[in-house]
């Protein structure tokens, strides 16, 4: 897994590649946290390029979800894969995100 | 039938390993890729959950796969040695919840009896034993 983090407006995208499972699930929840910890609570989470998801990660942006919006900021999600977009349906997180076809319009939503 | 096994010690960094093994094995019995993505997760997920509620943490015992292939089907066995576990007991998680209620526990074990066609456990002589069943679709 491979994470990248570039500040848009005001809104911070993180872009993350490959395999997010409960090896990896920590790193990315770690990351999201450093985020929220240095009050960037404005956060897209690109998933184009995530060609596997388990639960772990699921847990990982659920948790920070909860957390930034408890001080009304927001963690959007943007290009999920149909394997993440499987996962997300299934888990039922599609009415919990907010989730956009492209990377600009995610970033354009705040 | 072909029957291919492996055992690996109960590591989180060991799961990509089963994962790829059992990938091999559905492919071999024909499955699409959805079906094969399904088997990944199942089996992900059934690890997670071995070494976190069974073994309760890592390099506490082993887990021993094995896939039994015919044309169109796989069977996936999971064994393990730690104190019963039982995962047709947990509850299912309540889905579409505010973000406040919303899961972040459970689902490994939904995902598991939603994607695959036949999930069963049993607990004989110390050894829990999950068996997943996915068949190609018509």
């Amino acid at each position: 897994m491979h994470i990248s983090v570039n500040e848009v407006k005001r809104v911070s995208v993180m872009t993350v590649q490959g395999r997010v499972d409960s090896t990896t699930a920590p790193a990315l929840e770690d990351e999201l946290k450093k985020l929220v910890d240095g009050d960037k609570t404005q956060i897209v989470l690109d998933l184009k390029d995530v060609e596997y998801m388990s639960s772990a990660g699921l847990r990982a942006m659920v948790s920070t979800l909860k957390a930034v919006k408890r001080i009304t900021g927001d963690l959007r999600l943007c290009t999920p894969s149909p394997r993440v977009a499987e996962v997300l349906r299934l888990a039922g997180l599609t009415s919990i995100f907010n989730i956009y076809p492209s990377q600009a319009e995610a970033v354009g939503s705040f | 039938m072909s029957e291919s096994r492996m055992v690996v010690p109960a590591r989180y960094d060991r799961i990509k390993q089963v994962c790829s093994f059992v990938v091999d094995a559905a492919e071999t019995a024909g499955l699409d890729e959805s079906a094969i993505f399904h088997c990944q997760i199942a089996v992900d997920e059934a690890c997670t959950n071995i070494i976190e509620h069974g073994y309760k943490g890592e390099d506490k015992g082993q887990i021993e796969v094995i896939c039994r292939v015919n044309p169109g089907e796989i069977k996936i066995e999971l064994l393990d040695w730690a104190p019963l576990f039982d995962v047709s007991q947990v509850p299912d998680p309540q889905l579409h919840q505010s973000v406040e209620e919303a899961a972040v526990g459970g689902l490994g074990i939904y995902f598991m009896k939603k994607m695959m066609d036949e999930v069963s456990f049993e607990h004989t002589n110390g050894t829990n034993r999950l068996v997943l069943v996915k068949r190609k679709s018509a």
